[in-house]
């Protein structure tokens, strides 16, 4: 993975910038020693390292102000890091960066079951927001898989989705207004407690743009209340186009299950072994969980396994109790760590139409024998979202850029279907080359005419989302032209 | 003008050098602008609908009628209800879909699913260059670069021509009920609105209309509704009497009536469009000395009919936004439809719409300065 080169003006400036950033960090907010910042020379994406020229960790909004307008004044890039999960390199410093972590900013700032939001700052993970309301049985919707450690900033970044986003939509969905620094310094307030825009969506252009147009530190999302129950269901189908159709059918008749996962027989086989989670070895298994009431929950059951009898499912298999259910989703919630355990993996995140989903996975099939690399194929089917995780060697010589060419394939096929490079796990450095396959220059250049406002020297968050030879001219040239 | 096709679109604006006015339909206009009508009705059709995958892409000029008619067809709807004003804005046509994303139309259930921009997954577009690009495309999820289809979403023209959107259609419902309670103040009525959407019964519309009902909405397969309006009904016991109502075409009409505004049709005061949180809408109403309030999204949007060029935002004594919907001519010269923005968002915006509009000559004034 190419990098740009690194500034020899800022790399020669450290002393300096360290210096003026302790005028106003506390000292244990400046990490400058070798040995520390390697702590943060990568995100999830662990397959590219670069050790950042300092960290930075923040404790307020008027800090991140402060850092900002330094190292705009001394044009330094600034690599905004949440809790570091993301599987695209979102974080990934570069030599002459340095990296903003908001970890130690996760304070609840404002409860408010009435008006149902929550305002916190954004180093806060995501799945403590939920335990901050979990007393009133309220909850934040949004569940990526890694919700456990990974932050709301790095959310808001990525615009992620999870598990349940099929009933309840993604992070964007759910954030109602940030706190913001822009890179020159100055403070914003975007959006509030109310529900739409009174001007242009701003809001709606900075979730999603990965970290390039401002450092969120704040933020107000959506709270709902629990539903009164959720069960979920497990059905074995003995091919992908069978449980495809199966998908397609529950979706049209009405019913809104929060959650629809695909695992495909590789998957199932590895998770057996690994979790030992009694799953049916078959071509493809399905999990779908819906939620209400007892009779509720037991009315949607009946409608869905009379759809699923239609389609022949080999098992369909309801969770009685608790534990039942939790035997379902724990092959689903251990596929990730199963198929690690049987090799380095790399996981992809595009996006096609329902209707695509077995002639995708049939040419999945091809270019695994091709590229002589297994595959196993998990993930969100209601919304089309695939995960297929290419099984690779990382000591190999040659094996990363196999997969990464394999994985270039796959992510065509997915555009060419009518879908897209990334459903929920951002472009990054990983999917930045390959943002031609989807957009045209004009379509890249309307992107990069709100970075440019946004961002004018192009110092946040460098090297991603776009192309490379792109972006490094856009931000040499600002540079050049002060 | 009323091209035909994207291209004769993008002939068409890179070749102008005086402002247009970009319409749809024209039955959302929020008063005059200045310059030579733009349509996009002959941008016409639908090109793809996947019922199963909850798909439908179609010309920004195709009308809510065709595409509802479509929908009717597989049994589907786009849930988040886009308001018809025509009645309450005094405007004719046939609103487009182009029309519906452009001003991100959102109804009742903007509480409950979202507001017409978490419905569209795509859009192509013609900037004030005459340039053409695409944002999102046809799928459910999607993060692929910045999000520009929300930045478009409530744009209303200014930064570019919609020529097509792609939206995410949802299922029809089995059935529906609606519980109402009567002779509740606005301070009692945003608290009960509170306590329904606060509790796990999956309310879809809550309003105070303009008779002082509080209305609920529920909807979906027939055991769980009336499970749920139960349920609902022992929550809001405290708040007085409910009652339940269960003809079809008696709940359509009463949302359809609360979505449209329809009860401000021929009134003679400036119509206005608030948002804010629930909460502060009781004090709001208290200090802006209105002829009558509506209250959606359970107290966050009050449509407010004015006394004539009494401005509105100089009352306004909490935080959120107010848009001028309604007024006469004078009334639109004297007071910025939109709400002006904090100095910060009002240079980014204007810096946004330079960009993409440089000759200056989409809606020019509508939404703010250009930079």
């Amino acid at each position: 993975m190419d990098m740009p080169r690194p500034d020899p003006i800022v790399l020669s400036r450290k002393s300096e910038l360290v210096a003026r950033l302790l005028t106003v960090l506390p000292q244990d907010a400046v990490i400058e020693d070798e040995m520390e910042t390697r702590a943060y020379e990568c995100d999830a994406l662990t397959a590219y390292k670069c050790p950042p020229l300092l960290a930075v960790l923040p404790r307020s909004t008027a800090e991140v102000s402060d850092v900002l307008r330094i190292c705009y004044d001394m044009n330094v890039p600034v690599v905004p890091r949440g809790s570091g999960t993301s599987l695209a390199g979102g974080a990934l410093p570069t030599a002459d960066c340095v990296i903003l972590g908001v970890a130690r900013m996760n304070d609840v700032l404002e409860t408010d079951y009435t008006n149902r939001v929550i305002r916190v700052q954004s180093g806060r993970t995501n799945l403590s927001v939920s335990g901050a309301v979990a007393e009133e049985d309220f909850f934040y919707a949004p569940d990526p898989s890694s919700q456990l450690a990974c932050a709301i900033a790095g959310n808001i970044a990525m615009n992620s989705g999870g598990a349940h986003c099929l009933k309840y939509g993604v992070t964007t969905n759910n954030l109602l207004g940030v706190t913001m620094v822009m890179m020159d310094g100055e403070i914003v307030e975007i959006g509030g407690a109310h529900l739409d825009s009174g001007g242009l969506d701003l809001l709606g252009i900075i979730c999603g743009s990965e970290g390039q147009l401002g450092v969120v530190t704040e933020a107000t999302l959506r709270i709902l209340h629990k539903p009164e129950g959720a069960r979920p269901v497990l059905v074995g189908f003995d091919s992908n186009e069978v449980a495809g159709a199966c998908v397609s059918d529950i979706i049209q008749a009405g019913v809104l299950p929060v959650a629809i996962e695909f695992m495909d027989r590789r998957v199932t086989e590895v998770v057996e072994n690994y979790a030992h989670a009694g799953y049916p070895l078959c071509e493809a298994v399905l999990i779908i969980e819906v939620e209400g009431s007892e009779a509720e929950i037991d009315a949607q059951l009946a409608l869905i396994r009379e759809i699923a009898e239609r389609h022949n499912p080999i098992e369909f298999r309801e969770a009685k109790d608790a534990d039942e259910a939790s035997r379902i989703w724990l092959g689903r919630k251990s596929a990730f760590g199963a198929m690690g355990q049987i090799n380095d993996y790399m996981c992809l995140d595009g996006t096609i139409p329902v209707s695509s989903l077995p002639m995708v996975l049939r040419r999945i099939g091809e270019l695994s024998k091709e590229y002589g690399l297994d595959v196993g194929n998990v993930f969100h089917a209601g919304d089309g979202n695939m995960h297929p995780l290419i099984l690779f060697d990382a000591n190999k010589d040659g094996d990363l850029e196999l997969c990464e060419a394999m994985g270039a394939e796959i992510l065509k096929l997915c555009v060419e279907a009518g879908g897209c490079l990334t459903g929920e796990h951002g472009v990054g450095i990983e999917k930045r080359d390959l943002m031609g396959y989807q957009y045209k220059p004009a379509d890249l250049d309307a992107q990069m005419a709100v970075k440019d406002i946004f961002d004018p020297k192009w110092l946040l968050n460098p090297a991603k989302v776009f192309p490379l030879d792109v972006s490094d001219a856009k931000r040499s040239a600002q540079i050049a032209a002060e | 003008m009323e091209p035909t096709s994207e291209a004769e679109l993008a002939d068409l604006i890179s070749s102008a050098k005086a402002p247009l006015c970009i319409r749809g339909g024209g039955t959302r206009l929020l008063g005059p602008i200045e310059g030579e009508v733009l349509e996009t009705s002959g941008l016409q059709g639908i090109s793809l609908y996947e019922s199963g995958a909850l798909t439908m892409v179609a010309g920004a000029g195709t009308t809510l009628d065709e595409i509802g008619a479509a929908l009717k067809a597989e049994n589907q709807r786009l849930a988040f209800e886009p308001p018809d004003l025509r009645d309450v804005l005094g405007t004719t046509g046939a609103s487009t879909i182009g029309g519906v994303a452009a001003s991100n139309a959102s109804g009742s259930r903007r509480i409950s699913v979202g507001a017409c921009r978490d419905f569209m997954l795509g859009v192509r577009f013609v900037d004030g260059a005459g340039i053409v690009a695409k944002n999102g495309g046809r799928v459910m999820k999607n993060v692929t670069g910045y999000d520009l289809v929300k930045l478009m979403s409530g744009a209303f023209g200014t930064l570019g021509v919609l020529s097509e959107v792609s939206l995410k259609v949802m299922p029809k419902v089995e059935m529906q009920l609606c519980l109402r309670i009567e002779g509740l103040n606005a301070k009692q009525a945003v608290a009960a609105m509170s306590a329904a959407l606060g509790s796990p019964f999956e309310v879809s519309g809550a309003a105070q209309a303009l008779d002082g009902a509080v209305v609920l909405r529920l909807e979906g397969f027939d055991a769980s509704v009336r499970y749920r309006a139960d349920k609902l009904t022992q929550v809001l016991a405290g708040f007085g009497t409910v009652e339940m109502l269960d003809d079809q075409a008696q709940c359509d009409t009463l949302w359809r009536d609360i979505r449209d505004a329809r009860g401000f049709t021929g009134s003679t005061g400036d119509l206005w469009r608030v948002s804010v949180k629930p909460s502060d809408a009781p004090e709001l109403i208290d200090t802006l000395g209105a002829h009558a309030v509506l209250l959606d999204w359970g107290g966050g949007l009050m449509w407010v009919d004015m006394p004539k060029r009494a401005d509105l935002r100089a009352r306004m004594s909490v935080p959120g936004h107010a848009t001028l919907m309604r007024s006469d001519d004078k009334g639109f010269e004297q007071v910025a439809r939109f709400h002006p923005e904090a100095a910060p968002l009002a240079k980014i915006s204007a810096e946004l719409r330079a960009r993409f509009d440089p000759k200056g000559i989409l809606n020019p004034g509508l939404m703010g300065d250009v930079a």
